[in-house]
C-alpha cells in the first residue's frame, strides 16, 4: 500500500496532539523525517498498521488541540498508522463530531431534539450561533447544551438546563460553566431499598474508590472469583436477566456462548454509547456510580474468560467518561482488576451504539453495522469472540452475583425478571431515573412522575412507539409491551400533555433517523430520506395525495422493517407509524 | 514417489430446500449460489463473484424460515435444512422497494438491460415518490484524461471502493465519505483524481455497474453523439448481454471496446 500525502505539512500543534498520543516517531516509514537510514531499511508495516485502533483517539486528540481536523493533521495521522488518506477522510467524514472545517476555540451544541424541543430548545437555537445537536442525554434538565473549548487544556461541560442568557454568554467567553452534574436534579427512586441499581447514587463521593468499599464495592467480584466462572454464568442464567441495551436478548446464554469460544483472546465491551432520544440512565450509573461499571465489566471478564475489556462512551458524556477512567485507574492501583479496561470515547453517531458498528469504530473504522450471522460472541471486535453487554445490565449481574439467581428472578414478572430503569422526560413535574420492578402498570411510573393531561407517551425512545392514554395500564415488562406492539426499548418514557405538537415530534424523529442512517443500505438510506419528505409534505406543506403518501409510508416502512442490516433500519419507521395511526396529527 | 500433500478435508454437501425444490450444495456456498444452480434469478446490485460480499443493496434478499428479517442471499451462507422462499410477497415488496428508492435518486439510465429488466419485472415506479424527491444529482467530474466520474449516477455499490482496496488494487484511493443519505464515494478531502492516490489501473471503471465511472473516451463520444450503443455497447451493456456477472468479463468487454474506441490526443492507456 501507497500512502500518498499532498495535503502539505501538519502545524506544530497538530504534530503535538499526535505525537501526544503516539510518541515521536523513529523514522520516514513511522511518519518521521527522512533520515539515511530510512533509504536502507523499511521499518512499520504490520505493526504500525495493527495500531489502527488508534485513529478515532488521534482525532479527538487533532480536534480537541485546534477545534477541526485539517487535511495535513489528517494526512500526518494517516502516515504514523499507515492507513489510505481516503479511507481515514471517510471515518472522519462519518463522525458528526469530527469538523472538517476550522472554528472558533468555542463550540456550543445546543439539543433539539424531542424533548428539548418541548423544552424551548429552537428558541435558544434561534439566538445564539450553536450547532443543533441529537439528543444529549439530559433528558431530566431540558434543554440542554454542550460547550466544549479546544487548544492545549481542552475543557468540555454539560450544561442543563441552560438558558438563552447563559448560552449567549458561554458564547461570548463568559465564565465557564460549573460541571455539577453528580448531585441529581433527577429524583432517583428505587421501590426495592437495598437492593435497588441506583441505592449508591449520591451515597458515595463517585471519585473515591473507598466510599465504594464502604458501601460493599467490589464484594461482588471477589464473591464471583470464589464461585468461579461456570458458578457465575449459572446463577446468571437462573436469574433470567435480559439485557437492557434494548434488543433484549438472555444474558446468560450470551456469557455462556463467549466463555465457550474456542477461539482466543475473548474481548469485553461494556456498550455505553446511549444515543437514543429521551435516553439517560447509563449517564447516571456512570456519573453516579462508576466504580459499579468497572466492578460489572470485571466480573463479566472473568466469568466468560475475557482478555482485555472496552467501555466505549458516548462523546457527549464528558463527566461519565472522565468518572469511568478515574475509577478505572483507582480500582488498578489497589490490585483489584486482573484485566486491562480501555476507555474509548464515540465520535456523535447514534449507529455506534449498534454492536457491530461499536466493533468498527473501536477498530477505527467508519460506524456501519456487518451483517449477522456471524455473531459477536463468534466473530466480534478484531474478529476475536466478544461479549457486549450494556451498563444497566452489567449493574444487575452484580445483584445477582451477591444475591443469586433466584433470588434476583423473585423480582418481576416470570418472563421479565427484576427491575428496570426508566428514564422519564417531557411533561411531568418530576422528570427523571425511576427503577420499579418489571411489570408494573406504565400509569404508576407515569403518577410517580407526575403526569397529567396526557396526550401521548412515546416509550422506548426514537426506535419505540406512540401510546395512547388509554394504553397506559400496559405492564411495563418485556411480554406486556409487546402484546400491544409496544417495547420497553432503552427505557425512555417521554411524555406529551395536550399543549404538545405532534406534528413537530414526528417530523424530528423523522429527522433523526434520516442523520443518523450510516448509509450502508439502501432500504434505510433512501427510506429514511423519503420518510421524512413524505411527512414534511404531509404535515407541514399540506399538499400531495394523502391517502397515495400514506401507502408510500407504509411500503417504506415494510421494506425497511424486513431488509435494513441493522436495527436502526428496521425500526426507523415504528414511531412515525404508531404516531400516524394513534395521535390525531393528520386530522383537519 | 513425491510426498502426500494435504488438500483440505472434503467438503459436505449440504441440503436446502428453495421455492419447494431440494438441492444439495457445497458448504460453504451462498444462498445465491444455490439460487444459480436452479437457474432462480435473483437480481444483484453489490454482488461481484470476486469481490468480498459487502450486502449493502439489499435487492437479493429472500425469506429464511425462522428468520424475523430477510436475508442477504449474496452472503448468507446456506445452513442444512434451510427453507428459503425466494418469490414471495414480501420478497418481491422488498425487492421492488430497492429498485424504486434507488431510481428515484439516482440516474440508473445507464444500467445494463438486466437491471432493467428486473425493474419492470418487480414493477417498480421510482416517480411515485414525486417529482420533488431528492436526489443525488450533481456535476460530472472530470479532472483529468482517462476517467470521468458522474456521481449522480452511483448507487453507493461499494465494488468500486473494493476493487480499488482490499480486493484487487490495494492503492485505496477512494473510499465512502460522509454518512445517511449524503454517504458519498470520494478521494481524501474530495481532492482531484490527478492529486488522490489512483494509478488509473481502471479496476473501477471496469466493476462500476451504472456508468457512473467511466473512460473519457466513451464520455465524450456520448456526449458528441457518436458513441453507438448498438455497435459497441457500454462496458455494462455489453457484459451483461453476455449474460456474464463476473468483473473479468466487465474487464474484458472494456478493453474490446477499446480497441475500438478511437485513442483521443494525450490520452494513455494503462
Ligand atoms: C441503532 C441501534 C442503537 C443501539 N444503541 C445502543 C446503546 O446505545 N446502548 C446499548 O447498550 N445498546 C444499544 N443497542 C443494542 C446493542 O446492539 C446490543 O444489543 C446491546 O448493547 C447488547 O447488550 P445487552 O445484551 O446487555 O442489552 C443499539 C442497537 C441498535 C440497532
Ligand atoms: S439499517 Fe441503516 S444504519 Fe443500519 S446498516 Fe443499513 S443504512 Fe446503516
Ligand atoms: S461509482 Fe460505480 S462502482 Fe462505485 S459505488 Fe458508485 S455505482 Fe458502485
Ligand atoms: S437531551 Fe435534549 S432530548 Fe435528550
Ligand atoms: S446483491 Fe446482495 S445485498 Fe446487494
Amino acid at each position: 500500500m501507497d500512502i500518498r500525502t499532498t495535503g502539505g505539512p501538519p502545524t506544530a500543534d497538530e504534530v503535538a496532539a499526535v505525537d501526544g498520543l503516539l510518541g515521536t516517531p523513529d523514522s520516514l516509514w513511522e511518519g518521521g523525517r527522512r533520515r539515511p537510514a530510512d533509504d536502507h531499511f523499511a521499518r512499520g508495516g504490520r505493526a504500525v498498521r495493527s495500531q489502527r485502533h488508534l485513529l478515532l483517539p488521534l482525532l479527538h486528540a487533532i480536534q480537541d488541540r485546534t477545534g477541526w481536523v485539517s487535511r495535513g493533521a489528517l494526512e500526518y495521522a494517516c502516515r504514523r498508522l499507515s492507513i489510505p488518506p481516503a479511507e481515514a477522510y471517510g471515518v472522519v467524514s462519518f463522525y458528526a463530531r469530527f469538523a472538517l472545517k476550522p472554528r472558533g476555540a468555542l463550540t456550543l451544541r445546543v439539543c433539539d431534539d424531542i424533548v428539548c424541543k418541548l423544552a424551548g430548545a429552537d428558541e435558544i437555537c434561534a439566538a445564539v450561533d450553536a450547532e443543533r445537536s441529537p439528543c444529549l442525554g439530559l433528558c431530566d434538565r431540558a434543554p440542554a447544551a454542550l460547550v466544549e473549548r479546544s487548544g492545549s487544556s481542552y475543557e468540555e461541560r454539560q450544561i442543563a438546563p441552560v438558558t438563552v442568557a447563559q448560552a449567549a454568554d458561554t458564547l461570548r467567553g463568559g465564565e465557564w460553566p460549573d460541571q455539577t452534574l453528580s448531585t441529581p436534579l433527577s429524583p432517583t427512586l428505587s421501590p426495592g431499598g437495598r437492593g435497588g441499581l441506583l441505592r449508591r447514587v449520591a451515597a458515595y463521593d463517585p471519585e473515591r474508590l473507598d466510599g465504594y468499599r464502604a458501601l460493599g464495592g467490589f464484594a461482588a467480584l471477589m464473591r464471583a472469583r470464589e464461585m468461579g466462572s461456570e458458578a457465575v454464568i449459572r446463577e446468571v442464567t437462573e436469574a433470567r436477566l435480559l439485557g437492557r441495551g434494548g434488543a433484549a436478548f438472555p444474558t446468560g446464554r450470551k456469557w455462556e456462548s463467549v466463555a465457550k469460544a474456542t477461539e482466543r483472546p475473548h474481548y469485553l465491551v461494556c456498550n455505553a454509547d446511549e444515543s437514543e432520544p429521551g435516553t439517560f440512565k447509563d449517564r447516571v450509573l456512570m456519573e453516579a456510580d462508576p466504580f459499579a461499571v468497572v466492578e460489572g465489566m470485571a466480573i463479566a471478564a472473568f466469568a466468560t474468560g475475557c482478555e482485555k475489556g472496552y467501555i466505549y462512551i458516548r462523546a457527549e458524556y464528558p463527566l461519565a467518561r472522565a468518572r469511568v477512567e478515574n475509577a478505572v485507574a483507582q480500582a488498578r492501583g489497589a490490585g483489584l482488576l486482573d484485566i486491562e479496561i480501555e476507555v474509548r470515547r464515540g465520535a456523535g453517531a447514534y449507529i455506534c451504539g449498534e454492536e457491530t458498528a461499536l466493533f468498527n469504530s473501536i477498530e477505527g473504522k467508519r460506524g456501519e453495522p456487518r451483517n449477522k450471522p456471524p455473531f459477536p460472541v463468534e466473530v466480534g471486535l478484531f474478529g476475536k469472540p466478544t461479549l457486549v453487554n450494556n451498563v444497566e445490565t452489567l449493574f444487575n449481574v452484580l445483584n445477582i452475583v451477591s444475591e443469586g439467581g433466584a433470588a434476583f428472578a423473585s423480582v418481576g414478572t416470570k418472563d421479565s425478571t427484576g427491575t428496570r430503569l426508566f428514564c422519564v422526560s417531557g411533561h411531568v413535574e418530576r422528570p427523571g431515573l425511576y427503577e420499579v420492578a418489571m411489570g408494573t402498570p406504565l400509569r404508576e411510573l407515569l403518577a410517580l412522575a407526575g403526569a397529567q393531561d396526557i396526550q401521548a407517551v412515546l416509550l422506548g425512545g426514537a426506535a419505540g412507539s406512540f401510546l395512547t392514554p388509554e394504553q397506559v395500564d400496559v405492564p411495563l415488562s418485556f411480554e406486556g409491551t409487546r402484546a400491544i406492539g409496544a417495547t420497553l426499548g432503552s427505557g425512555a418514557v417521554i411524555v406529551f400533555d395536550e399543549s404538545a405538537d405532534m406534528k413537530q415530534v414526528l417530523l424530528r424523529i423523522a429527522r433523526f433517523f434520516r442523520d443518523e442512517s450510516c448509509g450502508q443500505c439502501v432500504p434505510c438510506r433512501v427510506g429514511t430520506k423519503r420518510q421524512e419528505e413524505i411527512l414534511e409534505r404531509m404535515l407541514v406543506e399540506r399538499n400531495g395525495d394523502r391517502s397515495a403518501d400514506v401507502m408510500l409510508l407504509s411500503d417504506i416502512a415494510q421494506a425497511m422493517r424486513d431488509a435494513s442490516i441493522c436495527g436502526l433500519g428496521q425500526t426507523a419507521a415504528n414511531a412515525i407509524a404508531s404516531g400516524l395511526t394513534q395521535l390525531k396529527v393528520l386530522n383537519g | 514417489m513425491a510426498d502426500a500433500v494435504f488438500v483440505g478435508m472434503p467438503k459436505r454437501l449440504v441440503g436446502v430446500n428453495i421455492d419447494g425444490r431440494e438441492i444439495e450444495v457445497v458448504e460453504g456456498s451462498t444462498i445465491l449460489d444455490a439460487c444459480r444452480r436452479l437457474t432462480i434469478d435473483t437480481p444483484t446490485l453489490c454482488q461481484l463473484d470476486n469481490l468480498t460480499p459487502v450486502n449493502v443493496c439489499r435487492v437479493c434478499v429472500v425469506e429464511v424460515e425462522g428468520s424475523r428479517v430477510l436475508v442477504p442471499a449474496c452472503s448468507r451462507k446456506v445452513e442444512a435444512g434451510m427453507k428459503i422462499r425466494t418469490d414471495s410477497e414480501r420478497v418481491r415488496h422488498s425487492r421492488r422497494l430497492v429498485l424504486e428508492l434507488l431510481a428515484s435518486s439516482v440516474d440508473m439510465s445507464l444500467c445494463s438491460a438486466q437491471v432493467q429488466g428486473w425493474m419492470s419485472q418487480y414493477g417498480a415506479q421510482p416517480e411515485r415518490f414525486g417529482a420533488e424527491a431528492a436526489t443525488v444529482a450533481q456535476p460530472v467530474k472530470v479532472d483529468n484524461d482517462l476517467y470521468v466520474r458522474d456521481y449522480s449516477r452511483c448507487i453507493l455499490c461499494y465494488k468500486c471502493v473494493e476493487a480499488c482496496g482490499v480486493d484487487a488494487q490495494n492503492t485505496f484511493a477512494i473510499g465512502v465519505a460522509g454518512r445517511g443519505f449524503d454517504a458519498h464515494i470520494s478521494t481524501e478531502f474530495d481532492t482531484p483524481l490527478p492529486d488522490s492516490a489512483c494509478v488509473y489501473c481502471g479496476n473501477c471503471i471496469g466493476v462500476c455497474p451504472t456508468g457512473a465511472l467511466m473512460f473519457k473516451s466513451e464520455h465524450d463520444m456520448r456526449a458528441e453523439g457518436t458513441w453507438d450503443e448498438g455497435l459497441r455497447g457500454g462496458v455494462h451493456a455489453r457484459a451483461a448481454r453476455a449474460g456474464q456477472h463476473d468483473r473479468e468479463s466487465h474487464l474484458a468487454a472494456g478493453q474490446q471496446r477499446h480497441r475500438g474506441a478511437p485513442l483521443r490526443e494525450g490520452a494513455v492507456w494503462v
